[in-house]
């Protein structure tokens, strides 16, 4: 779990590099891809959720995360979902499908790419969900003031 | 200083000039019309109207005033831009800078070159190829031959973008190299396992920005961006593993 939690973190501020993120948000990006990949990690190979379950869920904490950044550091809130996102994306799955397409593997083939078919979708619904319950609480917001 | 033709002239520049960069540096749509209509408000242009593309921008301020087009032609990611041009627009819309001045400041950042230099990009794809091998559940045994693929994969889609300036082949090509440097790795009998090397070293590659704005944008109903944007994803990760695919059937 260590590893992880290193490894995430490292793999997070890289991509921020990568993205040309402002040098003073590379830390922040680090500790938002981080957080996220710490709660997939820990639902899907501790607490044994469906992968997809443990995605959204993962995505939704990210976008949370980021958009409570943003508001605190005044900066768009894209620069730090992007490299907590990247982590989650199904690279790994997709790679497998692609190879047992290659291999004549059909029957196999067809059920990984449907995987990563459902997998990005939980990535965009924990996006959405979390804009939501935004515009949700700044709407309360505004109505009681 | 409201409403001579020359003066709405210059606000219609200097937005259209703001919205440009941050399309370039790859930003949202909606955040893109919205800083555009935010400046023009701010210079007492009241009803301004944008009509955002990935691939250009019209922007319109009611009356006589003539509507303005810019084209994009290149579009990458640069996030610092972004943020910059967010904290601009800021300052003008707290009334602290005149038109001249704010597109000066703009001019400057168009112009200005990237955050980090190219051998460091490299370096942190290389070291995050690395980071997602282990997070992959890959082995430690693993970690340099994931760095080194990354490192080169990286290395050769920059190389070949600047070479033929079509992204898709540039991304092909590097997932191409990756694959047959991992097959080389395994063949030697250094690396272990030939699936977890070539997936860490792609995701440097894979097109992460552009899904999340894809589905942003299509949330916030920017509906032909997002779907072009969507468009452009698919033909990424399609590249990449075209690449891949076929280094894989030299290898087998």
């Amino acid at each position: 779990m260590i590893y992880q939690i290193v490894t995430s973190f490292i793999a997070a501020a890289t991509f921020g590099v990568i993205f040309n993120a402002p040098k003073n948000s590379l830390l922040k990006c680090g500790i938002v891809g981080m957080v996220g990949w710490v709660l997939y990690y820990w639902l899907v190979y501790y607490q044994g959720f469906d992968q997809v379950v443990g995605t959204f869920l993962a995505s939704f904490l990210i976008a949370i995360i980021s958009q409570f950044f943003a508001k605190k550091f005044k900066t768009p809130m894209i620069i730090f979902s992007v490299a907590g996102i990247i982590p989650l994306v199904p690279g790994g799955l997709a790679y497998d499908a692609m190879r047992r397409f290659v291999e004549n593997d059909y029957s196999v083939a067809l059920p990984l790419a449907a995987k990563v078919f459902m997998i990005s979708g939980a990535i965009a619904m924990g996006l959405v969900f979390s804009e939501v319950v935004n515009q949700i609480i700044k709407r309360s917001m505004a109505t009681r003031q | 200083m409201k409403n001579s033709h020359t003066d709405a002239n210059a606000v219609v520049d200097v937005c259209l000039l703001a919205g440009k960069i941050m399309l370039q540096s790859g930003a949202e749509t909606y955040r893109v019309e919205d800083t555009m209509m935010r400046i023009a408000a701010s210079y007492g242009m009241e009803h301004s109207h944008s009509f955002v593309m990935p691939t250009g921008i019209i922007f319109s301020i009611d009356g006589l005033d003539p509507t303005k087009l810019v084209r994009i032609t290149d579009r990458s990611t640069d996030l610092h831009k972004v943020a910059v041009v967010n904290s601009i627009s800021r300052k003008i819309s707290a009334g602290e800078l005149t038109i001249k001045d704010a597109h000066q400041q703009f001019k400057q950042i168009e112009t200005a070159h990237e955050v980090y230099p190219i051998w460091f990009q490299i370096l942190a794809a290389a070291l995050a190829s690395g980071c997602f091998l282990i997070m992959f559940q890959g082995q430690w045994h693993d970690f340099f031959y994931a760095v080194i693929a990354g490192g080169l994969g990286y290395t050769c889609m920059v190389y070949f973008h600047d070479l033929v300036k079509i992204k898709f082949f540039a991304e092909f090509l590097a997932s191409f190299v990756i694959g047959m440097t991992s097959f080389l790795f395994i063949w030697a009998g250094f690396g272990l396992e030939l699936d977890k090397i070539i997936i860490g070293s792609v995701m440097p590659l894979v097109p992460g920005l552009l899904i999340t704005n894809a589905v942003r944008d299509l949330m916030a109903g920017h509906l032909v961006s997002s779907l072009s944007k969507g468009a452009e994803a698919f033909l990424t990760a399609f590249a990449i593993g075209a690449g891949i695919a076929i280094s894989i059937g030299f290898s087998f």
